[in-house]
């Protein structure tokens, strides 16, 4: 019984044009951005308010400041004592989440529909005056320095902040720390945070996304209420400087005696969101470190030799140029023997390229996965987030299928070959390995 | 819903939802590491990986890819009442799920090669959660609580077991607990019921039913007082659990500490699979604001898990850098003692009842999270209470929440656990 060959022929480019997102998109007379989508899956809409202002605008010397802001913002404001903003949360069963990237601060919910009026003001009241009241302040404080401790702690942390600062050097945005040191955390002080408030939260820099069981018009009148009123200056563009790429091999070892694994990450600078090959590079990662359980990395690491419960790869193009990042975690004994099949792994990705069934795989999984990627209102409104952060466009989930379907295997070999280059690799292995 | 059992025992539960062209469909086995004897610890969870594989009609070079080709995400899990596996997919792949999944229950192959490869994976998961004092100090906890039950030993299985098991043992437990007549089918998605029910039909009419399984019948005896554990090891934080034993899901008290975990630590919801990877709304809860808004703990959190047999209610929190762990262990014990003296109040229960609706409603947003929900509650004896859950919740009192605290809440029902971290000898070796 031949069941698993590949007879399956549809053309999820037809599914996905039929269910076509189609946001509405509007631009407020003070700048801000907003986008809604109604849907009617459930009595619930997601809410998902971007700043541009993450981590990257944190003043040199002082990293770990945008993160101390995102767990103080919701602590009070100048209307709202912490405990009416508790209450108003709790009330109502919402669990408020706020973070931070490198570029985004990030204000994310779910509510009844019945409460979106309310709770949108609250979510804009947040972001737009707080008041980070001084006792507040030396709570949280507390919280990130145990924060920090605990991520001290952990080899899978402390082998990707290593190699985040390695590729990313001299002060580079993308390689401090987002909850910076414990002595920076400790010296900040409230005006420093309110100042970086002021120069950087502003209304040309906001994108509004509202999903869910809410008519358009209500959505946007709601959203022209919160924040239509709002008026600050633009800051000034935040400028990211691209990494020079290491000139030579790098490899650190951090020793974590009483760890019962060791944690291994391996990457190399490779492209920005925007670059032509970013569909390429893509593709290529998917089938080395993704498709299926790891692509080829999972299957010479944990499915051939045993040797990792984890093994895959990860492509984080962003504003500039992100880092392809390989990782696993192994028994201290395999550590070499892990290390030697990644380079195996990439010397044959770069020497013979993926093949055209490999190609192909990985593309009909990310078209087909798709509808499923766009199934619930929090992973719509974080993919339309998404496509206005980077200018993809209103059809971009339309696009999407095509944008894939372009790349051709010399396109994603040679994205291989740009991106991987394992005679300049850098490696951290963090655990109770002595190297 | 539509609820069907096949001649030969396998349940299926059938809801066709609209909204989305996916289905997901998922298997579940009434298997986990409660089943599981003495030397055999682990073996629930490493059938798991094997039944991921290769089947006589799936040859193991094809298992990849095999749901892919749909744009499909597959996954299994297991725990202390159950195994299960999923498939979510384009509605159009409703065939290959159904045809994996009876596969699975019926021609998994267990190479012998295969089986070593994965004693080294598991080894390797099992090292990874012990990085984590955290996780560590939870398998501990409830090492301890119990000392007969089988909930005792944590799923992954003891490093010895894991070490010594062969593949005889893993086929034999394979063969003995997948069968139809052990297992609920769950189809959630844009599907035809009817149509749906004719094609489980097709691929799974035909498996042949299993000799009845002979369960432990160990029940964990009354606790009659407190234990206490310490874990020292290197580590930059503190971290203190205390668990409670409490009722399973079918006992008149769940539902009420559901409310009374909500008014402690902030709504979960009952989902496991999708519940706890957004926090809770518990900055009005009474450990948060004991424990965290005073500065002594950094987080708390509550787990009350629906299980079969009664398991524990846990208390979690993790100490503020330079608070003792004593003082958290005070301070927590005291604000319980006050809700088993007091109870909650009228204005406390509003907020539970009403968090515990909307998570209920958020945890369904999709095929994959409503199957689940499904299957899960079927595999442990109460889809009735899961169905009835918005009611039940509403009408729970404070009388109820009062009464299930002075039953669970006695200091002789509990146990405490430290971890208490010795400072790191660790250093840095750099080589470029």
């Amino acid at each position: 019984m031949d069941l698993v060959s590949n007879r399956h022929t549809s053309d999820f480019k037809l599914q996905t044009s039929a269910r076509g997102l189609s946001p509405a998109h509007a631009v407020l007379p003070n700048g801000a951005t907003l986008l809604t989508k109604h849907t009617t899956t459930t009595p619930a809409v997601a809410i998902n308010v971007a700043m541009g202002a993450g981590s990257a605008a944190d003043p040199p010397g002082n990293a770990g400041m945008t993160w101390l802001l995102s767990r103080v913002i919701d602590r009070g404001t100048a209307l709202r004592t912490a405990a009416d903003i508790a209450d108003e949360l709790d009330s109502r069963g919402i669990t408020l989440t706020i973070s931070v990237t490198r570029h985004l601060f990030s204000l994310v919910c779910t509510c009844l529909a019945d409460d979106f009026e309310p709770v949108l003001a609250l979510v804009g009241d947040i972001l737009t005056a707080p008041s980070l009241p001084e006792e507040e302040l030396a709570t949280r404080k507390g919280e990130v320095l145990t924060a920090i401790r605990q991520d001290e702690d952990s080899p899978a942390v402390r082998a990707s902040e290593a190699l985040m600062a390695l590729l990313y050097p001299s002060g580079h945005p993308y390689g401090r720390r987002t909850k910076g040191s414990t002595a920076v955390v400790e010296s900040l002080v409230r005006d420093q945070l309110l100042q970086l408030h002021a120069s950087r939260f502003a209304p040309t820099e906001l994108t509004a996304v509202i999903v869910g069981d809410v008519e358009r018009s209500r959505a946007a009148d709601a959203a022209a209420r919160v924040f239509g009123g709002w008026t600050r200056p633009a800051p000034p563009p935040l400028v990211v400087p691209a990494s020079a790429p290491p000139a030579a091999k790098q490899r650190v070892v951090i020793p974590m005696m009483s760890k019962a694994q060791a944690d291994i990450a391996c990457g190399f600078v490779a492209v920005a969101r925007k670059d032509p090959d970013y569909y390429a590079c893509w593709l290529m990662n998917h089938v080395f470190g993704q498709y299926s359980i790891g692509g080829r990395l999972g299957d010479s690491i944990r499915e051939r030799q045993g040797m990792a419960y984890y093994a895959s790869s990860s492509l984080d193009a962003n504003v500039a140029p992100g880092p392809l990042t390989i990782r696993a975690g192994v028994n201290p004994a395999n550590v070499d023997r892990a290390l030697a099949s990644i380079d195996e792994e990439m010397a044959r990705l770069v020497r013979d390229g993926i093949t055209q069934k490999e190609l192909d795989d990985s593309r009909r999984f990310l078209i087909g996965s798709i509808p499923r990627a766009l199934e619930t209102n929090a992973a719509i409104a974080n993919f339309l987030q998404t496509e206005e952060f980077f200018g993809l466009g209103l059809d971009y989930d339309e696009r999407l299928p095509d944008l894939l379907g372009a790349v051709t295997l010399d396109q994603a070999n040679a994205a291989a070959r740009r991106i991987i280059r394992p005679e300049l690799s850098t490696v951290v292995i963090a655990g109770p390995y002595q190297g | 819903m539509r609820r069907t059992t096949l001649a030969n025992g396998l349940t299926v539960l059938i809801r066709e939802e609209h909204t989305a062209p996916l289905a997901s469909v998922w298997c579940w086995y009434k298997v986990g590491s409660k089943d599981e004897r003495p030397g055999l610890t682990g073996v629930s969870h490493w059938c798991e990986h094997m039944n991921f594989k290769g089947t006589t009609n799936i040859p193991r070079d094809q298992v990849k890819g095999i749901i892919e080709q749909y744009g499909g995400s597959w996954n299994g899990y297991t725990w202390i009442d159950e195994t299960t596996y999923l498939e979510t997919a384009t509605r159009d792949a409703l065939d290959r799920m159904l045809f994996i999944e009876s596969e699975r229950m019926a021609n998994c192959l267990y190479h012998p090669d295969d089986c070593e490869s994965e004693r080294t994976v598991i080894i390797s998961e099992l090292q990874g959660g012990e990085n984590d004092p955290d996780n560590l100090l939870d398998q501990e906890l409830t090492a301890t609580a119990f000392k007969a039950h089988p909930y005792r030993h944590p799923t992954i299985g003891w490093l010895s077991d894991l070490e010594t098991m062969t593949r005889d043992d893993l086929y034999g437990y394979y063969r003995r607990h997948y069968v139809p007549n052990n297992a609920t089918l769950v189809i959630v998605g844009d599907v035809d019921a009817d149509q749906a029910l004719r094609r489980v039909d097709r691929y799974f009419g035909a498996i042949q039913p299993g000799a009845a399984i002979d369960r432990i019948r160990t029940r964990e005896p009354e606790q009659t007082g407190e234990r206490r554990l310490t874990i020292r090891k290197e580590g930059t934080t503190a971290y203190l659990k205390v668990g409670y034993h409490a009722p399973a899901s079918t006992s008149a008290d769940f539902f009420p500490l559901l409310v009374l975990d909500a008014v402690l630590t902030g709504a979960k919801g009952l989902n496991l699979w999708s519940s706890f990877r957004v926090p809770p709304p518990q900055r009005s809860a009474r450990l948060y604001r004991a424990l965290v808004e005073r500065g002594r703990a950094s987080s708390v959190s509550g787990s009350l898990m629906p299980t079969e047999d009664p398991f524990l209610y846990t208390v979690s929190a993790t100490a503020k850098t330079g608070t003792p762990l004593a003082a958290v262990e005070e301070a927590l014990l005291a604000e319980l003692d006050v809700l088993r003296r007091d109870g909650i109040t009228a204005a406390e229960l509003k907020r539970a009842q009403a968090q515990l609706r909307a998570r209920l409603v958020f945890e369904s947003d999709s095929v994959t999270n409503i199957a689940h929900q499904l299957g899960y509650f079927e595999t442990i004896g109460t889809l009735d209470a899961f169905i009835q859950a918005p009611a039940r919740i509403a009408a729970v009192t404070l009388d109820d929440v009062a009464s299930a605290a002075r039953r669970i809440f006695p200091a002789s029902n509990r146990t405490v656990g430290w971890f208490d971290p010795l400072p790191s000898g660790e250093s840095l070796k750099s080589e470029v």
